[in-house]
């Protein structure tokens, strides 16, 4: 995000509010060596005048400075879907608090014929404001889809217009997925009016869409995507291994 | 684990990266889930795996709270795999990485003969990923395909940045991190293996593969 400067007014590191997204990465993922912050300051200080090279080592911070504050809403937005290890309180789920089609094996979250998108905003490491994705969501509402409910933005949303709640739309989060199932057939009318939204959006948009395979672990998604003229070289392979516990005989 | 998905790099960037990760669903069948994901973790480890990983408790690879000044000079590079292992204690979601697919073809199989009844997925190139299942007589469920970045591209940092960066997909690695350690090895002021070690604790969930980013940060020290 760039959140963190240092302010040359006080000379110290300072976060900008309006930048910070709550991920809380620089609380949690510096090492810390909690030195007194005023001898530390001191030899930096001597030793910047003598301008010998500085080597430390980068992710230690010596004086644990990094604190996490008390966040009250509508800014604990940014700490929900930010922060990998806040668990979603509409899905109980961590990270990005969905499941999509990593459980589809035991869901059938999407089923034969269709289509789950994943359409997800911030992504990488740039960040977006709820009303960039409002944009986006609305544009979709109109299309022959259906919002997936078991995720975080869903909760935000009317699902019938794509609006989200008017308090968060200038809260900026690392990233946040918008999750739809549609049928094969309307996959490129999908694919269509996101392509044509994101350049419109204030951040980067990262798409993922996923299907069933069949017995032979072929699917249609896959030749049709090529034909739209995607590259699916990558992606993310639910092996089937997974099943729902067996109903104990009444 | 959508933080798998976009890990960015053309093909041939992405012959040394393969993640195996394994989650129950919630609220269907999450009873006795910690048991399994340990005895997943534990086939893992007997191939091999480069990094492993709890996704809230932390990987091999995670920051230390107690360093003293002598770390800038002697620090110990990760936490013994058993020690994640023995972490679970809830109904998370646990991967490892690998950076040969004959390694993690024979992960498959046992966790196939294993038989846990959890969800399973390998992220990867896809068609490797089919080829590793077919051998070790999976035949895949589902697959989700990612499509890649769209909108404003100038957003965006160079290739090696993302490639190193986007390893998390949770953006715990920053691209200015990233950028840091590659002017740092380019510097001679780090080796690539000791540049993606900081990069690695950084991801909590232990997805980082540190054998691909020593291999980007190698490839632009030399300007490849």
């Amino acid at each position: 995000m760039g959140a963190i400067y240092i302010d040359t007014a006080v000379n110290r590191a300072t976060v900008s509010q309006d930048e910070c997204v709550e991920c809380y990465a620089c609380y949690r993922g510096m090492s810390k060596e909690h030195l007194n912050p005023t001898v530390v300051r001191t030899i930096r200080g001597f030793l910047k005048l003598l301008r010998p090279r500085f080597d430390p080592e980068p992710d230690v911070c010596p004086t644990d400075a990094p604190t996490p504050q008390e966040l009250t809403w509508p800014r604990i937005v940014r700490r929900a879907f930010s922060d990998s290890l806040v668990p979603h309180e509409s899905t109980g789920v961590h990270g990005r608090g969905t499941e999509e089609v990593k459980t589809n094996d035991v869901t059938n979250r999407v089923g034969e014929g269709e289509a789950g998108f994943t359409i997800e905003f911030g992504r990488p490491g740039v960040g977006v404001r709820f009303r960039d994705i409002q944009t986006m969501s609305m544009a979709l509402a109109s299309l022959p889809i259906a919002f997936e409910k078991k995720n975080p933005v869903f909760s935000l949303m009317a699902p019938v217009t794509g609006t989200i709640r008017e308090d968060i739309l200038q809260e900026k989060v690392l990233s946040a997925i918008v999750e739809l199932k549609t049928p094969l057939a309307h996959v490129r009318q999908v694919l269509r009016v996101v392509e044509a939204v994101a350049p419109t959006l204030e951040t980067i948009v990262s798409i993922g869409v996923a299907t069933r395979c069949d017995a032979q672990g072929d699917n249609l998604l896959e030749p049709l995507l090529k034909r739209e003229g995607y590259t699916v070289h990558r992606g993310k392979t639910n092996l089937g291994l997974g099943r729902r516990p067996a109903v104990a005989p009444a | 684990m959508t933080n798998t998905l976009h890990r960015f790099g053309a093909p041939e960037s992405l012959q040394d990266d393969y993640i195996v990760f394994a989650m129950a669903a919630r609220g269907i069948n999450e009873e006795g889930a910690p048991a399994k994901l340990q005895t997943f973790l534990r086939l893992a480890l007997q191939h091999q795996p480069i990094n492993v990983g709890n996704a809230v408790k932390g990987g091999i690879f995670r920051p230390a709270k107690d360093l003293t000044p002598l770390a800038h000079w002697r620090r110990r590079e990760g936490v013994d795999p058993a020690a994640v292992v023995e972490s679970i204690d809830s109904c998370t979601t646990v991967a490892a990485v690998f950076d040969d697919p004959t390694k993690l073809e024979a992960c498959l199989a046992d966790l196939r003969q294993a038989d846990l009844g959890i969800s399973i997925n390998v992220s990867a190139l896809t068609d490797e990923a089919r080829t590793c299942c077919q051998r070790a007589g999976i035949v895949r469920h589902s697959v989700e395909y990612s499509l890649g970045f769209h909108g404003d591209l100038n957003r965006l940092p160079d290739r090696h940045v993302l490639e190193l960066s986007t390893m998390c997909g949770h953006g715990m690695v920053s691209h200015n991190f990233a950028k840091k350690m590659l002017d740092w090895v380019k510097e001679g002021r780090r080796n690539p293996q000791q540049a993606a070690t900081y990069l690695a604790r950084f991801c909590t969930c232990g997805i980082f593969n540190p054998t691909r980013a020593t291999r980007i940060l190698e490839e632009a020290r030399v300007g490849r």
